[in-house]
C-alpha cells in the first residue's frame, strides 16, 4: 500500500523561469518517438479533428456517388450492391468515424483548457481511444475496400444480417470493428467522466463549468451506459454467423425484434450523444460574439442532462411498425413529444441570447446562429415522426432522411465547422480567414437547404428510403435532381472550409491569446497553448473568469497569474466533485509506447477473430498482455514504487 | 403533389384518412414553428448587431437582462400544439390501430425477397387460392392483413389506404385497410431487405363487391388445357423449365417459391411492378431478369426464339 501524500503544493506566480521548469517536464519528445508516444490531451485532439474530418470527406464522396444515380430515375451508375455497400458504409462513417469522434477531438482538445487543468484525468487512456478509433475505422474501411463493406444500412437489421442472406466477410467485418469500436468509446467516456469530476480547477464549481462540458460530460454518461448493449448485439450476431448460436434465427426461436431493441437502446441515446456536445459548443460560443453570458445558463446545463434521461427512454420510436402493442407505442410516443421540451429551452435561450445581446457577425457566429433554425427545422420533423399514426406514413420515407440530416448536419456539422472559425486560433496562433469564411458558411447553408429540404417533400410524396433507383412519378424526378445539385453546392461549401484551414495554416493572421475577448480559461494561455497548458493552476471565481471585473457581479475575482506551481514532477491537481476544493495532487504518467502496443495487439486480435485463425487471435493476446503490462508496470515517477524517482529541479 | 401514387396526402382508405388530418396539424404546426423561430432569429440578430470588422473587444460587455421569460413564456407557448398533439396521436391511435373486429376478408400475405404472395382462403380448402403482388379487395368492407416474412423483414405499405406495418420472420403482424372507392392503389416495401427493395411494389385493386365476386370466382379456376399446338408445346417447356419454383394450377407446376402464374395475364405488372405485363416485357423478362432486376431470384432462360414463341403463346392462355 502506498503512504498517504501529504506534500502541500507550493503557490506561487508565474515567471519565465517557472515556464522553462515546467516545459522541459511536459514537452512531448520531438520526432517519431513522441509522435507514436505523446499523451498530450492537445496532440491527441487534433489527431481525433484531423482523423474525424478524413472520414467526413469519405462519406461526403460516398453521399456525392449516391446522389449521381439518384438525380433522375431508372439510372443505372450503381448495381444495386454497391448502392447498398455505399449507403451502408456512409451512414456508418457519418455517425459512428466523424461524428462521435469529432466531437471528442475538440473535447479532448479544450476540456483541460477549459477546466484549467494540465491534462485529462488519464492521458495514456486518452491515447488508447484515439489508436482504437483509428485502428477500427481502418478495420471496417478495410471491409469497404475489399468489397465487404456494410450492406445492411447503419443499423443493420436481422435477419438480412445473418449468414443465410449474407454470406460474405460484409458483415463480419461490421460487427467487429463495431466491438473493437466500442473499447475506445467507452474508455473515452470513462476518462470524460473522471477528469469532468475530478480535475477542474479550484473553484471551478459544477455550476461553472462551460456548457461543452455539461454536454460531453452527459454523452459520456450516456455512452457509458448504452455501448454495451450494441457491442453485445454486434457480438451476438457475430456468434450467429460464426459459430451458429441462434439469437436472432427465428427458425430455432431467436427473435428478429431482440436485435432492433439492442440496436436502438443504444442508437437513440448515441444521436443525443452526437448533438449534446456540439450545442454545448454553440452556447459557448454565442454568448462570446453576443458580447453577453448565456440566457438560462443553469436551465440550458439541467435541459442538456434531462434530454439525455428522456432519451433513455424514447428507442421504441425507430420500431413503431414493428407491431408492438399499442400501449408501448403510446408510452414511448408520449416520452418523444416530451422529449421537444428540453430542446425547446436550449432554442429559447440561445435566441435570447442573440436578442438581448449585441451580436459580432462573425463566421463562428453565422454558423452557431444558422444552427439553431437547422435544429429547429430537424426537431419538429422529428416531432412529427413522434406521433404514431403519423410515423406510420412517414417513417422509413425520404422526410426521416431528411430530418436524421436535418439533426446530423444541422446540430453536428454546423456548430463544429463553427467551433473550428472560433477556437482555430487557439490551436494553431492564426485566425481563419473571415471573407473565406462567409463563402464558406454561405455556400454551406444554400447547399444544405437546397439539398435537404427537398427530401421533405420527396418523403410526402412517397419515397421510400434506400432504394437504389427509383420511377419516374410526378415530382420525384425534379425533386431528387434538386436533391443531388444542392449536395454538390453543400460539399464545394466544405471544400472551401478545407482551403480556409490549408491557406490560414501557412499564412493567416496571427491570433493574440484572446482573440474573441471571450470569457472562459482557454483563452488565459497563449495561442497555441504550451504542453503544461497553465504555468500556475488558476483559481476560478464565477463563470466568466475573464470577463467577471466587467460584469462586476462577483465580490471576488478568480486568480489567474498566481496560483499552485506544481513544478516538481508532471503535476495536476484534483478538486472535490462538486464544489472543485483542492483534494491531492495528480502523478501524470510520461509519454508512453503502452497505448499503442496494446492497440496493436488488439488489432491482430480482431484480424485473428474475422479470420477465425486461433494462432493469430493468440498473438494478438499476448501482444496485448504485454501492453497492458507495461501500462501496468509500477512506475517510480508516479510514486508507484519505493523510492520515488528525485525530480531534477532546475 | 397528389399526384404521385405513393403519396399519402390524398388518402383513400378509413385508415390513411383518419391518419391525415393530424399529418397535417402536426405539418402545419411544424412549419409555422419554423417560420416563428427563422422570423425571431432573424430579428434578434439584427436589430443591435454591430458594424461588421469591428475590434470584437471594443464591443462592452454586459448582462442586459436575465432573459428568463424567453424561455419561460416560450416553453409555455410550445406546450400547448405538443399537449394537443399527444391527445390527438392517442385518440388517432386508439381509432386506427386494432384490426376490424368482424373483417369481411381476411387475407394471408408473404413478403419474400422481392415480391409479394397473397393467399385467399375460401369456406373449403379447395376454394383457397394464391395470387402474386395484386391485392383484390372489395370497397365498403374491412380486410383483415396477416402478414408472414418468408425471409428477411420487410414492410406493407399502401400509403393512400393504411400506413406501414413491418412483416418479420418469426412473428405474424396485422395491418388493415378498407376503402369506399374503387381504384388501383400503390403498395411498396418500406423496410430495406436487400437488392432489390427498391422494386418490391404491390397494387392494392379495390372493386365493387359484385366485381370482387366475379374476380376470386375467375382466380379459383385453375388454368385452362391450352388448345393450340404452340401454347400446348409451350406448357412442355414451362413445366420443364418453370416449375422448379413457380406453381399453375391444373398442371405439373406446383412449386411455390415464386409467383403463382396460373391467371399471370390477368394481372398489370410483373416483377412486383418491375415491368407493365406486356408481351414484349414478359420475353424480355423470361429471358433477361437479371437485367431488369438484377440480383432477382429468377435466373435468365436462354430459351430458343422457337422455346420462346411456344411459351408466350401459352402463357398468353393464362387469363
Amino acid at each position: 500500500m502506498k503512504a498517504p501524500d501529504y506534500r502541500t503544493p507550493r503557490i506561487g506566480i508565474d515567471s519565465v523561469e517557472h515556464q522553462a521548469k515546467l516545459l522541459r517536464l511536459w514537452e512531448t519528445t520531438p520526432g517519431i518517438k513522441g509522435f507514436f508516444t505523446t499523451t498530450d490531451h492537445k496532440e491527441i485532439g487534433i489527431r481525433y479533428i484531423v482523423t474525424a474530418f478524413i472520414f467526413l470527406g469519405l462519406g461526403g464522396v460516398e453521399a456525392l456517388i449516391m446522389r449521381i444515380q439518384l438525380a433522375g430515375p431508372n439510372l443505372s451508375l450503381l448495381t444495386p450492391e454497391q448502392y447498398n455497400q455505399l449507403f451502408s458504409t456512409h451512414g456508418m462513417t457519418m455517425i459512428f468515424l466523424y461524428a462521435s469522434p469529432i466531437l471528442s477531438g475538440f473535447s479532448n482538445y479544450l476540456w483541460p483548457l477549459l477546466l484549467g487543468s494540465r491534462d485529462m484525468a488519464f492521458p495514456r487512456l486518452n491515447a488508447l481511444s484515439y489508436w482504437i478509433y483509428l485502428a477500427s475505422g481502418i478495420f471496417l474501411y478495410a471491409g469497404f475496400v475489399t468489397g465487404n463493406g456494410p450492406n445492411d444500412g447503419w443499423f443493420n437489421y436481422v435477419p438480412y444480417a445473418s449468414k443465410p442472406f449474407n454470406p460474405g466477410l460484409n458483415e463480419d467485418f461490421y460487427a467487429l470493428g463495431m466491438v473493437f469500436l466500442g473499447i475506445s468509446v467507452t474508455v473515452g467516456a470513462a476518462n470524460f467522466i473522471v477528469t469532468a469530476f475530478r480535475t477542474r480547477a479550484p473553484g471551478m464549481s459544477l455550476n461553472r463549468l462551460p456548457i461543452l462540458v455539461w454536454g460531453t460530460l452527459t454523452a459520456s454518461v450516456a455512452n457509458l451506459i448504452v455501448v454495451p448493449a450494441v457491442s453485445l448485439a454486434f457480438f451476438l450476431l457475430w456468434m450467429d454467423r460464426q459459430f451458429g448460436t441462434h439469437f436472432f434465427d427465428t427458425a430455432a426461436g431467436g427473435q428478429a425484434l431482440l436485435w432492433q431493441h439492442l440496436f436502438w437502446i443504444f442508437g437513440h441515446p448515441w444521436v443525443y450523444a452526437i448533438v449534446l456536445p456540439a450545442m454545448g459548443m454553440a452556447s459557448d460560443g454565442l454568448p462570446v460574439f453576443c458580447r453577453r453570458p448565456l440566457v438560462g445558463y443553469s436551465l440550458v446545463a439541467l435541459s442538456t442532462v434531462a434530454t439525455m434521461i428522456l432519451g433513455f427512454g424514447v428507442w421504441v420510436h425507430h420500431m413503431f411498425a414493428t407491431g408492438l402493442p399499442g400501449l408501448g407505442l403510446a408510452f414511448f410516443s408520449g416520452a418523444s413529444i416530451a422529449i421537444t421540451i428540453p430542446s425547446a429551452v436550449a432554442v429559447f435561450a440561445w435566441i435570447a441570447t442573440i436578442w438581448l445581446g449585441r451580436p459580432v457577425i462573425t463566421t463562428a457566429f453565422l454558423f452557431f446562429s444558422s444552427m439553431i433554425l437547422l435544429f429547429v427545422i430537424g426537431g419538429v420533423s422529428g416531432f412529427m415522426t413522434a406521433s404514431v399514426p403519423v410515423d406510420w406514413q412517414l417513417t422509413d420515407t425520404y422526410f426521416v432522411v431528411a430530418h436524421l440530416h436535418y439533426v446530423l448536419i444541422g446540430i453536428n456539422v454546423f456548430p463544429v465547422v463553427g467551433a473550428a472559425y472560433f477556437w482555430f486560433p487557439k490551436v494553431t496562433g492564426r485566425l481563419l480567414d473571415e471573407r473565406m469564411g462567409r463563402w464558406n458558411f454561405w455556400t454551406m447553408f444554400v447547399g444544405f437547404n437546397v439539398a435537404f429540404l427537398p427530401m421533405h417533400l420527396t418523403g410526402l410524396l412517397g419515397m421510400p428510403r434506400r432504394v437504389y433507383t427509383y420511377n419516374g412519378y410526378p415530382g420525384w424526378g425534379l425533386l431528387n435532381l434538386i436533391v443531388s445539385i444542392g449536395s454538390f453546392v453543400f460539399a464545394v461549401g466544405v471544400l472551401i472550409f478545407l482551403v480556409n484551414v490549408v491557406k490560414s495554416l501557412r499564412a493567416g493572421a496571427h491570433a493574440t491569446q484572446n482573440p474573441w475577448d471571450a470569457p472562459t480559461l482557454e483563452w488565459s494561455v497563449p495561442s497555441p497553448p504550451p504542453p503544461y497548458n497553465f504555468a500556475v493552476i488558476p483559481t476560478v471565481a464565477s463563470r466568466h473568469p475573464l470577463w467577471e471585473s466587467r460584469l462586476g457581479e462577483n465580490a471576488l475575482l478568480s486568480t489567474l497569474d498566481r496560483g499552485m506551481l506544481l513544478d516538481t514532477g508532471k503535476e495536476t491537481i484534483a478538486t472535490s466533485a462538486l464544489d472543485a476544493a483542492p483534494d491531492m495532487i495528480l502523478e501524470m504518467p510520461q509519454d508512453s509506447f503502452a497505448p499503442l502496443v496494446l492497440t496493436g495487439g488488439l488489432s491482430v486480435l480482431f484480424i485473428g477473430l474475422l479470420l477465425k485463425t486461433w494462432t493469430v487471435v493468440a498473438i494478438g493476446a499476448l501482444l496485448s498482455a504485454a501492453g497492458l503490462l507495461l501500462w501496468l508496470w509500477p512506475r517510480r515517477d508516479l510514486r508507484e514504487r519505493e523510492p520515488a524517482a528525485e525530480v531534477a529541479h532546475g | 403533389m397528389k399526384s404521385s401514387p405513393l403519396g399519402f396526402l390524398d388518402a383513400a382508405g378509413v385508415r390513411a384518412q383518419h391518419i391525415l388530418p393530424l399529418t397535417w396539424f402536426t405539418l402545419c404546426v411544424s412549419i409555422a414553428v419554423c417560420v416563428v423561430i427563422a422570423l425571431l432569429l432573424w430579428i434578434a440578430v439584427r436589430r443591435r448587431r454591430m458594424p461588421y470588422g469591428i475590434d470584437i473587444a471594443s464591443v462592452k460587455i454586459e448582462r442586459g437582462g436575465d432573459g428568463l421569460r424567453w424561455i419561460s413564456v416560450g416553453l409555455l407557448l410550445s406546450a400547448v400544439p405538443l399537449a394537443v398533439t399527444l391527445v390527438w396521436t392517442m385518440l388517432a391511435l386508439a381509432a386506427v390501430a386494432g384490426p376490424p373486429a368482424n373483417p369481411a376478408l381476411v387475407l394471408d400475405i408473404t413478403a419474400r425477397q422481392w415480391w409479394w404472395d397473397v393467399h385467399y382462403s375460401g369456406a373449403q380448402p379447395a376454394d383457397g387460392f394464391e395470387t402474386a403482388n395484386e391485392i383484390h379487395i372489395p370497397v365498403g368492407q374491412p380486410v383483415l392483413v396477416r402478414l408472414h416474412a418468408a425471409d428477411v423483414i420487410h414492410s406493407f405499405w399502401v400509403p393512400k389506404l393504411t400506413g406501414k406495418t413491418d412483416v418479420i420472420p418469426g412473428q405474424t403482424n396485422q395491418s388493415w385497410m378498407q376503402t369506399e372507392t374503387p381504384g388501383r392503389y400503390l403498395g411498396q416495401c418500406s423496410e430495406f431487405c436487400g437488392y432489390q427493395h427498391a422494386h418490391m411494389q404491390f397494387e392494392v385493386v379495390a372493386q365493387t363487391p359484385a366485381e370482387f365476386a366475379a374476380w376470386q370466382a375467375a382466380q379459383r379456376q385453375p388454368a385452362t388445357e391450352p388448345a393450340a399446338a404452340d401454347a400446348a408445346r409451350g406448357l412442355e417447356v414451362v413445366q420443364f423449365r418453370c416449375a422448379l419454383c413457380h406453381a399453375i394450377r391444373g398442371t405439373s407446376a406446383g412449386a411455390v417459391s415464386a409467383p403463382d402464374l396460373t391467371h399471370l395475364m390477368s394481372r398489370r405488372t410483373l416483377a412486383a411492378g418491375t415491368l407493365p405485363n406486356t408481351a414484349g416485357n414478359l420475353v424480355r423478362w423470361i429471358q433477361n431478369p437479371q437485367d431488369a432486376k438484377p440480383e432477382s431470384m429468377m435466373p435468365n432462360q436462354y430459351l430458343s426464339a422457337q422455346q420462346l414463341t411456344d411459351v408466350l403463346a401459352y402463357l398468353e392462355t393464362l387469363q
